[in-house]
Protein backbone atom coordinates (compact mmCIF):
# COMPACT_ATOMS: atom_id res chain seq x y z
CA UNK A 1 0.00 0.00 0.00
CA UNK A 2 2.97 2.70 1.18
CA UNK A 3 5.16 1.39 -2.29
CA UNK A 4 1.60 1.75 -4.31
CA UNK A 5 1.44 5.41 -2.84
CA UNK A 6 5.08 5.45 -3.53
CA UNK A 7 4.59 5.39 -7.22
CA UNK A 8 1.17 7.67 -7.06
CA UNK A 9 3.77 10.63 -5.70
CA UNK A 10 6.09 9.88 -8.17
CA UNK A 11 2.92 9.62 -11.04
CA UNK A 12 2.36 13.18 -10.06
CA UNK A 13 6.22 14.39 -9.88
CA UNK A 14 6.11 13.46 -13.41
CA UNK A 15 3.40 15.00 -14.71
CA UNK A 16 4.62 18.07 -12.94
CA UNK A 17 7.73 18.05 -15.07
CA UNK A 18 6.56 17.91 -18.08
CA UNK A 19 3.77 20.63 -16.75
CA UNK A 20 7.06 22.81 -15.80
CA UNK A 21 8.47 22.05 -19.31
CA UNK A 22 5.14 23.77 -20.71
CA UNK A 23 4.32 26.59 -18.39
CA UNK A 24 8.32 27.55 -19.08
CA UNK A 25 8.36 27.01 -22.67
CA UNK A 26 4.90 28.58 -23.61
CA UNK A 27 5.91 31.73 -21.45
CA UNK A 28 9.11 31.66 -23.50
CA UNK A 29 7.44 31.76 -26.83
CA UNK A 30 5.16 34.53 -25.97
CA UNK A 31 7.55 36.71 -24.66
CA UNK A 32 9.19 35.85 -28.09
CA UNK A 33 5.72 37.23 -29.84
CA UNK A 34 5.54 40.37 -27.82
CA UNK A 35 8.72 41.27 -29.12
CA UNK A 36 10.69 41.49 -25.62
CA UNK A 37 14.05 39.35 -25.74
CA UNK A 38 15.08 36.92 -23.37
CA UNK A 39 18.15 35.06 -22.42
CA UNK A 40 16.73 30.88 -22.75
CA UNK A 41 14.98 30.09 -25.89
CA UNK A 42 11.27 28.44 -25.91
CA UNK A 43 12.95 25.59 -28.18
CA UNK A 44 16.39 24.33 -29.37
CA UNK A 45 14.77 23.99 -33.02
CA UNK A 46 16.91 25.41 -35.64
CA UNK A 47 14.44 26.45 -38.60
CA UNK A 48 16.44 24.37 -41.07
CA UNK A 49 16.26 25.85 -44.52
CA UNK A 50 15.65 29.77 -42.92
CA UNK A 51 18.40 29.24 -40.28
CA UNK A 52 21.76 27.44 -40.41
CA UNK A 53 23.97 26.14 -38.06
CA UNK A 54 27.17 27.53 -37.87
CA UNK A 55 30.03 24.80 -38.58
CA UNK A 56 32.56 23.71 -37.14
CA UNK A 57 36.15 24.95 -38.19
CA UNK A 58 37.10 21.81 -38.64
CA UNK A 59 34.31 19.85 -40.42
CA UNK A 60 35.06 18.25 -43.08
CA UNK A 61 32.24 19.54 -46.00
CA UNK A 62 32.67 18.78 -49.80
CA UNK A 63 36.15 18.46 -50.94
CA UNK A 64 38.16 21.45 -53.21
CA UNK A 65 41.63 21.39 -54.69
CA UNK A 66 43.94 24.24 -54.04
CA UNK A 67 45.58 26.44 -57.26
CA UNK A 68 49.08 27.78 -58.05
CA UNK A 69 49.41 31.45 -57.87
CA UNK A 70 49.27 30.84 -61.90
CA UNK A 71 45.61 29.17 -61.62
CA UNK A 72 46.93 25.60 -62.32
CA UNK A 73 45.86 22.64 -59.98
CA UNK A 74 48.32 22.10 -56.94
CA UNK A 75 48.34 18.90 -57.26
CA UNK A 76 50.90 16.80 -59.09
CA UNK A 77 48.99 13.47 -59.59
CA UNK A 78 51.07 11.50 -56.93
CA UNK A 79 47.70 9.04 -56.42
CA UNK A 80 48.66 9.36 -52.75
CA UNK A 81 44.91 10.07 -52.11
CA UNK A 82 43.85 7.53 -54.17
CA UNK A 83 45.44 5.25 -52.73
CA UNK A 84 44.14 5.87 -49.23
CA UNK A 85 40.89 6.43 -50.00
CA UNK A 86 38.73 3.76 -48.43
CA UNK A 87 35.76 3.82 -50.64
CA UNK A 88 37.35 4.22 -54.06
CA UNK A 89 35.47 7.69 -55.22
CA UNK A 90 38.74 8.85 -56.83
CA UNK A 91 40.34 8.80 -60.29
CA UNK A 92 43.28 10.45 -61.21
CA UNK A 93 44.86 10.54 -64.61
CA UNK A 94 48.02 11.92 -64.85
CA UNK A 95 49.86 13.63 -67.65
CA UNK A 96 53.25 15.25 -68.18
CA UNK A 97 53.97 18.93 -67.09
CA UNK A 98 56.44 20.63 -69.32
CA UNK A 99 58.00 22.26 -65.76
CA UNK A 100 60.90 20.11 -64.68
CA UNK A 101 60.28 21.17 -61.24
CA UNK A 102 56.35 19.46 -61.83
CA UNK A 103 57.00 16.82 -63.57
CA UNK A 104 52.81 15.26 -63.68
CA UNK A 105 49.83 17.19 -63.24
CA UNK A 106 46.38 15.74 -63.49
CA UNK A 107 44.46 15.61 -66.69
CA UNK A 108 41.77 14.34 -64.64
CA UNK A 109 40.32 14.38 -61.11
CA UNK A 110 36.83 12.73 -60.69
CA UNK A 111 35.50 12.35 -57.16
CA UNK A 112 32.50 10.53 -57.03
CA UNK A 113 30.51 12.23 -54.29
CA UNK A 114 27.39 9.69 -53.94
CA UNK A 115 30.65 6.90 -53.18
CA UNK A 116 32.77 9.46 -50.68
CA UNK A 117 32.35 8.69 -46.80
CA UNK A 118 34.04 12.20 -45.62
CA UNK A 119 36.61 10.51 -44.04
CA UNK A 120 39.19 12.89 -44.79
CA UNK A 121 42.26 10.59 -45.37
CA UNK A 122 42.92 12.55 -48.75
CA UNK A 123 43.43 15.68 -47.23
CA UNK A 124 45.88 14.32 -44.81
CA UNK A 125 47.90 11.99 -47.26
CA UNK A 126 48.03 14.88 -49.73
CA UNK A 127 51.94 16.14 -49.44
CA UNK A 128 51.14 19.26 -51.47
CA UNK A 129 48.21 20.40 -49.79
CA UNK A 130 46.32 20.51 -52.80
CA UNK A 131 42.89 19.09 -51.64
CA UNK A 132 40.82 20.27 -48.87
CA UNK A 133 37.62 19.82 -47.07
CA UNK A 134 36.67 22.97 -45.68
CA UNK A 135 34.31 24.58 -48.65
CA UNK A 136 31.65 24.61 -45.93
CA UNK A 137 29.29 23.45 -48.02
CA UNK A 138 27.30 20.53 -46.80
CA UNK A 139 24.02 20.47 -49.35
CA UNK A 140 25.27 17.85 -51.50
CA UNK A 141 22.31 16.27 -53.75
CA UNK A 142 21.35 15.56 -57.23
CA UNK A 143 19.08 14.13 -59.53
CA UNK A 144 21.43 11.85 -61.23
CA UNK A 145 24.07 9.58 -60.04
CA UNK A 146 26.45 10.64 -62.92
CA UNK A 147 25.89 14.54 -61.66
CA UNK A 148 27.29 13.65 -58.37
CA UNK A 149 30.93 12.60 -60.39
CA UNK A 150 32.93 15.79 -59.83
CA UNK A 151 35.72 16.68 -62.12
CA UNK A 152 38.81 18.78 -61.91
CA UNK A 153 36.82 22.35 -62.80
CA UNK A 154 34.14 21.86 -60.34
CA UNK A 155 36.83 20.65 -57.77
CA UNK A 156 38.65 23.91 -58.87
CA UNK A 157 35.78 25.75 -58.30
CA UNK B 1 -42.30 24.62 -36.19
CA UNK B 2 -39.69 27.38 -34.46
CA UNK B 3 -39.47 24.82 -32.16
CA UNK B 4 -38.03 22.19 -34.80
CA UNK B 5 -36.06 25.02 -36.02
CA UNK B 6 -34.43 25.79 -32.50
CA UNK B 7 -33.34 22.07 -32.21
CA UNK B 8 -32.05 22.16 -35.87
CA UNK B 9 -30.24 25.37 -34.94
CA UNK B 10 -28.78 23.85 -31.03
CA UNK B 11 -28.05 20.57 -33.26
CA UNK B 12 -25.53 22.65 -35.71
CA UNK B 13 -24.06 24.90 -33.43
CA UNK B 14 -23.14 22.04 -31.45
CA UNK B 15 -21.68 19.76 -33.91
CA UNK B 16 -20.24 22.49 -35.39
CA UNK B 17 -18.51 23.65 -31.87
CA UNK B 18 -17.74 19.37 -31.09
CA UNK B 19 -15.70 18.98 -34.99
CA UNK B 20 -13.96 22.44 -35.35
CA UNK B 21 -12.35 21.62 -31.34
CA UNK B 22 -11.80 17.77 -32.27
CA UNK B 23 -9.82 18.91 -35.37
CA UNK B 24 -7.96 21.37 -33.21
CA UNK B 25 -7.37 18.85 -30.83
CA UNK B 26 -4.98 17.45 -33.30
CA UNK B 27 -3.18 20.26 -33.53
CA UNK B 28 -2.88 20.94 -29.99
CA UNK B 29 -1.86 17.56 -29.45
CA UNK B 30 1.04 18.29 -31.75
CA UNK B 31 1.81 21.53 -30.79
CA UNK B 32 1.31 21.05 -26.85
CA UNK B 33 3.91 17.77 -27.10
CA UNK B 34 6.47 19.82 -29.01
CA UNK B 35 6.60 22.64 -26.47
CA UNK B 36 6.98 20.02 -23.63
CA UNK B 37 9.78 18.77 -25.29
CA UNK B 38 11.65 21.92 -25.96
CA UNK B 39 10.25 21.32 -29.53
CA UNK B 40 8.67 24.02 -32.00
CA UNK B 41 6.14 21.69 -33.75
CA UNK B 42 4.14 21.79 -37.00
CA UNK B 43 4.40 25.09 -38.40
CA UNK B 44 4.80 24.61 -42.25
CA UNK B 45 1.36 24.62 -43.56
CA UNK B 46 0.01 27.82 -45.05
CA UNK B 47 -2.13 29.76 -47.15
CA UNK B 48 -0.57 32.02 -49.77
CA UNK B 49 2.57 31.89 -47.76
CA UNK B 50 0.84 32.46 -44.15
CA UNK B 51 1.63 30.55 -41.22
CA UNK B 52 -0.07 31.50 -38.19
CA UNK B 53 1.90 29.22 -35.81
CA UNK B 54 0.59 26.03 -38.11
CA UNK B 55 -2.93 26.59 -37.48
CA UNK B 56 -3.73 25.46 -40.87
CA UNK B 57 -2.00 22.21 -40.02
CA UNK B 58 -5.50 20.03 -39.63
CA UNK B 59 -6.77 21.12 -42.76
CA UNK B 60 -3.88 19.84 -44.60
CA UNK B 61 -3.93 16.75 -42.74
CA UNK B 62 -7.57 16.34 -43.75
CA UNK B 63 -7.05 16.68 -47.44
CA UNK B 64 -3.70 14.62 -47.44
CA UNK B 65 -6.51 12.34 -45.42
CA UNK B 66 -9.05 12.57 -47.94
CA UNK B 67 -7.08 11.98 -51.52
CA UNK B 68 -5.25 9.00 -49.75
CA UNK B 69 -6.87 5.53 -51.31
CA UNK B 70 -8.92 4.03 -49.57
CA UNK B 71 -7.52 0.36 -49.14
CA UNK B 72 -9.79 -2.40 -48.34
CA UNK B 73 -8.42 -6.03 -48.13
CA UNK B 74 -9.26 -8.39 -50.11
CA UNK B 75 -9.69 -10.83 -47.23
CA UNK B 76 -11.99 -8.39 -45.06
CA UNK B 77 -15.62 -8.75 -44.34
CA UNK B 78 -16.26 -5.94 -47.03
CA UNK B 79 -19.82 -4.55 -45.58
CA UNK B 80 -18.78 -4.54 -41.76
CA UNK B 81 -15.14 -3.42 -42.76
CA UNK B 82 -16.92 -0.17 -44.33
CA UNK B 83 -19.59 0.21 -41.20
CA UNK B 84 -17.04 -0.11 -38.04
CA UNK B 85 -15.48 3.43 -37.76
CA UNK B 86 -18.66 4.67 -38.66
CA UNK B 87 -20.23 3.19 -35.64
CA UNK B 88 -17.26 4.04 -33.54
CA UNK B 89 -17.33 7.48 -34.41
CA UNK B 90 -21.48 8.05 -34.31
CA UNK B 91 -21.63 6.40 -30.63
CA UNK B 92 -19.20 9.07 -29.90
CA UNK B 93 -20.46 12.45 -31.63
CA UNK B 94 -24.11 11.40 -30.39
CA UNK B 95 -22.84 11.56 -26.67
CA UNK B 96 -22.59 15.80 -27.66
CA UNK B 97 -26.74 15.74 -27.30
CA UNK B 98 -26.79 15.56 -23.63
CA UNK B 99 -23.77 18.04 -22.34
CA UNK B 100 -25.18 21.59 -21.03
CA UNK B 101 -23.04 24.26 -22.53
CA UNK B 102 -24.61 26.66 -20.49
CA UNK B 103 -28.03 27.63 -18.51
CA UNK B 104 -30.80 29.63 -20.37
CA UNK B 105 -31.03 32.36 -23.20
CA UNK B 106 -33.86 33.92 -23.60
CA UNK B 107 -34.42 35.65 -26.69
CA UNK B 108 -38.06 37.38 -28.08
CA UNK B 109 -39.68 35.57 -25.22
CA UNK B 110 -38.55 32.75 -25.32
CA UNK B 111 -36.32 30.37 -22.99
CA UNK B 112 -33.83 28.26 -24.82
CA UNK B 113 -31.81 25.88 -23.12
CA UNK B 114 -28.16 26.00 -24.00
CA UNK B 115 -28.45 22.24 -23.93
CA UNK B 116 -29.82 19.97 -27.53
CA UNK B 117 -31.39 16.91 -25.49
CA UNK B 118 -32.51 17.34 -21.92
CA UNK B 119 -33.04 13.57 -21.06
CA UNK B 120 -34.03 12.57 -17.84
CA UNK B 121 -31.31 9.95 -17.75
CA UNK B 122 -28.64 12.53 -19.54
CA UNK B 123 -25.97 10.65 -17.33
CA UNK B 124 -26.62 7.02 -17.90
CA UNK B 125 -27.49 8.29 -21.89
CA UNK B 126 -23.94 9.05 -22.13
CA UNK B 127 -22.16 6.39 -20.22
CA UNK B 128 -24.41 3.73 -22.38
CA UNK B 129 -23.22 5.42 -25.68
CA UNK B 130 -19.66 5.35 -24.83
CA UNK B 131 -19.76 1.49 -23.89
CA UNK B 132 -21.59 1.27 -27.25
CA UNK B 133 -18.28 2.38 -28.88
CA UNK B 134 -16.60 -0.93 -27.78
CA UNK B 135 -18.64 -2.38 -31.17
CA UNK B 136 -16.65 -0.22 -33.28
CA UNK B 137 -13.43 -1.80 -31.78
CA UNK B 138 -14.60 -5.27 -31.90
CA UNK B 139 -16.49 -5.28 -35.29
CA UNK B 140 -13.12 -3.14 -36.94
CA UNK B 141 -11.10 -6.40 -36.04
CA UNK B 142 -12.59 -9.05 -36.39
CA UNK B 143 -14.03 -7.77 -39.74
CA UNK B 144 -10.57 -6.94 -40.84
CA UNK B 145 -10.03 -10.74 -40.57
CA UNK B 146 -6.43 -10.09 -39.64
CA UNK B 147 -5.11 -12.28 -36.63
CA UNK B 148 -3.54 -9.14 -35.12
CA UNK B 149 -6.16 -6.69 -35.67
CA UNK B 150 -8.44 -9.19 -33.77
CA UNK B 151 -6.15 -9.85 -30.82
CA UNK B 152 -6.07 -6.31 -30.44
CA UNK B 153 -9.84 -5.63 -30.98
CA UNK B 154 -9.91 -8.42 -28.05
CA UNK B 155 -7.70 -6.36 -25.63
CA UNK B 156 -9.30 -3.33 -26.44
CA UNK B 157 -12.61 -4.85 -25.64
CA UNK B 158 -11.19 -6.75 -21.93
CA UNK B 159 -9.84 -2.70 -21.49
CA UNK B 160 -13.01 -1.11 -21.95
CA UNK B 161 -14.82 -3.68 -20.11
CA UNK B 162 -12.91 -3.38 -17.45
CA UNK B 163 -12.34 0.18 -16.74
CA UNK B 164 -16.36 0.62 -17.86
CA UNK B 165 -16.59 -0.84 -14.26
CA UNK B 166 -14.77 1.72 -12.32
CA UNK B 167 -16.20 4.34 -13.95
CA UNK B 168 -19.56 3.61 -13.64
CA UNK B 169 -19.06 2.89 -9.89
CA UNK B 170 -17.27 6.25 -9.65
CA UNK B 171 -20.32 8.10 -10.41
CA UNK B 172 -22.34 6.32 -7.94
CA UNK B 173 -21.28 8.30 -5.07
CA UNK B 174 -22.34 11.37 -7.24
CA UNK B 175 -25.45 10.13 -7.95
CA UNK B 176 -25.67 9.84 -4.21
CA UNK B 177 -25.66 13.30 -3.58
CA UNK B 178 -26.81 14.71 -6.59
CA UNK B 179 -30.41 15.09 -6.69
CA UNK B 180 -31.05 13.83 -10.08
CA UNK B 181 -29.37 12.35 -13.06
CA UNK B 182 -30.60 15.10 -15.44
CA UNK B 183 -27.26 16.61 -16.22
CA UNK B 184 -28.75 20.27 -16.42
CA UNK B 185 -30.05 19.54 -12.41
CA UNK B 186 -26.63 18.44 -11.81
CA UNK B 187 -25.14 21.45 -13.11
CA UNK B 188 -27.53 23.44 -11.14
CA UNK B 189 -27.01 21.46 -8.02
CA UNK B 190 -23.64 22.52 -8.24
CA UNK B 191 -24.50 26.30 -8.07
CA UNK B 192 -25.21 26.05 -4.35
CA UNK B 193 -22.39 26.55 -2.03
CA UNK B 194 -20.80 25.08 0.23
CA UNK B 195 -20.34 26.62 4.10
CA UNK B 196 -21.33 29.90 2.64
CA UNK B 197 -18.61 30.13 0.20
CA UNK B 198 -17.03 27.34 -1.74
CA UNK B 199 -18.92 26.39 -4.60
CA UNK B 200 -20.66 22.92 -4.33
CA UNK B 201 -18.88 21.07 -7.20
CA UNK B 202 -18.87 17.68 -7.63
CA UNK B 203 -14.70 17.36 -7.13
CA UNK B 204 -15.48 19.02 -3.10
CA UNK B 205 -18.18 16.37 -2.47
CA UNK B 206 -16.39 13.27 -4.16
CA UNK B 207 -12.38 14.02 -4.35
CA UNK B 208 -11.82 10.10 -4.38
CA UNK B 209 -14.87 9.44 -7.23
CA UNK B 210 -13.34 12.27 -9.46
CA UNK B 211 -9.71 10.49 -9.19
CA UNK B 212 -11.08 7.00 -9.88
CA UNK B 213 -13.24 8.81 -12.47
CA UNK B 214 -10.08 10.45 -13.97
CA UNK B 215 -8.42 7.30 -14.73
CA UNK B 216 -10.66 4.92 -15.79
CA UNK B 217 -11.72 7.80 -18.18
CA UNK B 218 -8.35 7.97 -19.55
CA UNK B 219 -8.42 4.16 -19.93
CA UNK B 220 -11.91 4.39 -21.62
CA UNK B 221 -10.00 6.89 -24.48
CA UNK B 222 -7.59 4.29 -24.97
CA UNK B 223 -4.62 6.96 -25.12
CA UNK B 224 -1.11 6.11 -24.55
CA UNK B 225 -1.11 5.29 -20.67
CA UNK B 226 -3.65 2.83 -21.72
CA UNK B 227 -3.23 2.30 -25.86
CA UNK B 228 -2.37 -1.40 -25.47
CA UNK B 229 -5.28 -1.55 -27.98
CA UNK B 230 -3.67 -0.02 -30.66
CA UNK B 231 -0.26 0.53 -29.53
CA UNK B 232 0.80 2.43 -32.76
CA UNK B 233 4.34 2.51 -32.45
CA UNK B 234 4.79 -1.63 -31.58
CA UNK B 235 1.80 -3.34 -31.20
CA UNK B 236 -0.89 -3.89 -33.77
CA UNK B 237 -3.93 -2.77 -33.05
CA UNK B 238 -6.88 -3.34 -33.91
CA UNK B 239 -7.42 -0.43 -36.66
CA UNK B 240 -4.32 -2.08 -38.61
CA UNK B 241 -6.43 -2.72 -42.02
CA UNK B 242 -7.53 0.98 -41.94
CA UNK B 243 -6.21 3.10 -44.59
CA UNK B 244 -7.07 6.81 -45.93
CA UNK B 245 -10.57 8.68 -44.27
CA UNK B 246 -11.63 5.67 -42.49
CA UNK B 247 -8.78 5.32 -40.25
CA UNK B 248 -9.34 8.86 -40.24
CA UNK B 249 -12.78 8.49 -38.65
CA UNK B 250 -10.84 6.02 -35.71
CA UNK B 251 -8.43 8.83 -35.00
CA UNK B 252 -11.22 11.99 -34.71
CA UNK B 253 -12.99 9.27 -32.52
CA UNK B 254 -10.48 9.40 -30.10
CA UNK B 255 -9.87 12.87 -30.29
CA UNK B 256 -13.59 13.54 -30.06
CA UNK B 257 -13.30 10.89 -26.93
CA UNK B 258 -10.74 13.40 -25.31
CA UNK B 259 -13.36 16.25 -25.79
CA UNK B 260 -16.44 14.30 -24.72
CA UNK B 261 -14.49 12.89 -21.55
CA UNK B 262 -13.77 16.80 -20.60
CA UNK B 263 -17.06 17.93 -21.36
CA UNK B 264 -18.20 15.34 -18.35
CA UNK B 265 -15.59 16.22 -15.90
CA UNK B 266 -16.33 18.75 -16.11
CA UNK B 267 -20.13 18.76 -16.15
CA UNK B 268 -19.85 16.41 -12.85
CA UNK B 269 -17.29 17.44 -11.08
CA UNK B 270 -16.70 20.87 -11.73
CA UNK B 271 -20.00 23.28 -11.99
CA UNK B 272 -20.61 22.62 -15.75
CA UNK B 273 -21.06 26.08 -16.63
CA UNK B 274 -21.17 27.75 -13.62
CA UNK B 275 -18.78 30.64 -12.59
CA UNK B 276 -17.99 30.63 -8.64
CA UNK B 277 -20.62 33.37 -6.95
CA UNK B 278 -22.66 34.11 -10.29
CA UNK B 279 -26.03 34.04 -10.27
CA UNK B 280 -28.79 34.36 -12.89
CA UNK B 281 -28.51 38.34 -12.49
CA UNK B 282 -24.94 38.65 -11.81
CA UNK B 283 -22.74 37.74 -9.04
CA UNK B 284 -23.12 37.50 -5.47
CA UNK B 285 -20.00 37.56 -3.32
CA UNK B 286 -19.56 35.18 -0.34
CA UNK B 287 -18.48 38.58 1.06
CA UNK B 288 -21.82 40.32 0.61
CA UNK B 289 -20.78 42.00 -2.43
CA UNK B 290 -22.74 42.42 -5.41
CA UNK B 291 -22.23 42.90 -9.41
CA UNK B 292 -25.15 43.30 -11.16
CA UNK B 293 -24.29 42.34 -14.93
CA UNK B 294 -27.11 42.12 -18.05
CA UNK B 295 -28.38 38.92 -18.94
CA UNK B 296 -26.13 38.49 -22.18
CA UNK B 297 -22.87 38.87 -20.23
CA UNK B 298 -24.29 36.12 -17.48
CA UNK B 299 -24.81 33.83 -20.48
CA UNK B 300 -21.46 34.53 -22.37
CA UNK B 301 -19.63 33.97 -19.02
CA UNK B 302 -21.27 30.64 -18.79
CA UNK B 303 -20.76 29.59 -21.82
CA UNK B 304 -17.06 30.99 -21.48
CA UNK B 305 -16.28 29.16 -18.18
CA UNK B 306 -17.49 25.80 -19.50
CA UNK B 307 -15.17 26.20 -22.52
CA UNK B 308 -12.00 27.26 -20.41
CA UNK B 309 -12.64 24.27 -18.08
CA UNK B 310 -13.42 21.83 -21.28
CA UNK B 311 -9.60 23.09 -22.95
CA UNK B 312 -8.32 22.55 -19.75
CA UNK B 313 -9.12 19.38 -18.97
CA UNK B 314 -7.73 18.21 -22.73
CA UNK B 315 -5.04 19.97 -22.31
CA UNK B 316 -4.65 18.17 -18.92
CA UNK B 317 -5.13 14.94 -21.00
CA UNK B 318 -2.64 15.64 -23.72
CA UNK B 319 0.15 16.34 -21.13
CA UNK B 320 -0.74 13.00 -19.09
CA UNK B 321 -0.31 11.42 -23.23
CA UNK B 322 3.05 12.99 -23.37
CA UNK B 323 4.36 12.60 -19.93
CA UNK B 324 3.65 8.80 -19.37
CA UNK B 325 4.83 5.30 -20.67
CA UNK B 326 2.55 2.38 -22.01
CA UNK B 327 1.08 0.26 -18.90
CA UNK B 328 1.85 -3.57 -19.12
CA UNK B 329 -1.19 -5.54 -19.83
CA UNK B 330 -1.04 -7.16 -16.50
CA UNK B 331 -0.62 -3.99 -14.80
CA UNK B 332 -3.55 -2.78 -16.49
CA UNK B 333 -5.52 -5.12 -15.52
CA UNK B 334 -4.75 -4.96 -11.72
CA UNK B 335 -5.06 -1.24 -11.84
CA UNK B 336 -8.71 -1.90 -13.29
CA UNK B 337 -10.09 -4.85 -10.98
CA UNK B 338 -7.65 -4.67 -8.07
CA UNK B 339 -7.65 -0.80 -7.94
CA UNK B 340 -9.94 1.41 -9.30
CA UNK B 341 -12.90 -1.09 -8.19
CA UNK B 342 -12.11 -1.76 -4.83
CA UNK B 343 -11.70 1.83 -4.07
CA UNK B 344 -14.68 3.21 -6.05
CA UNK B 345 -16.83 0.32 -3.48
CA UNK B 346 -15.04 2.62 -0.68
CA UNK B 347 -15.99 5.58 -1.89
CA UNK B 348 -19.80 4.50 -2.48
CA UNK B 349 -19.95 2.69 1.19
CA UNK B 350 -18.00 5.93 2.86
CA UNK B 351 -20.60 8.34 0.90
CA UNK B 352 -23.26 6.57 2.31
CA UNK B 353 -22.16 6.49 5.38
CA UNK B 354 -21.68 10.40 5.77
CA UNK B 355 -24.75 10.91 4.17
CA UNK B 356 -26.62 8.81 6.90
CA UNK B 357 -24.98 10.54 9.53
Amino acid sequence: MIKALGYFIEIIRGSLITARHFVVNMALHILKVLGIKTKKRGAVTIQYPEEKKELASRHRSLHRLMKREDGKPRCVACMLCVTVCPSECIYVEAAEDPDPEIQKYPAKFLIDISRCCFCGFCVEACPEDAIRMDSGQIEVADYSRQDLVYDLDRLLG
Amino acid sequence: MTEILIVFLKIICALVWFLTITLYLTWVERKESAVIQDRIGANRASILGIRIIGLFQPFADAIKMIFKEDFTPSFSKKRLHDLAPFISFFFVAITISAIPFGDVIRIGGRTIKLQILDINAGLLFILAMLSLGIYGIILSGWSSNNRFSLIGAVRGAAQLISYEVALGLSLVGLIMIYPSLKLSQIVHFQGQHLFGFLPKWGIFLQPLGFVIFLFAALAETKRVPFDLPEGESEIIGFFAEYSGLKWGLFMMTDFMEILIISCMLVTLFFGGWQVPWLATDGFHFPGGGTWLLPHWAVVFLQIASFNIKVFFFCWLQVLIRWTYPRFRYDQLMDMGWKLLIPLSLVNILGTGLIMSL
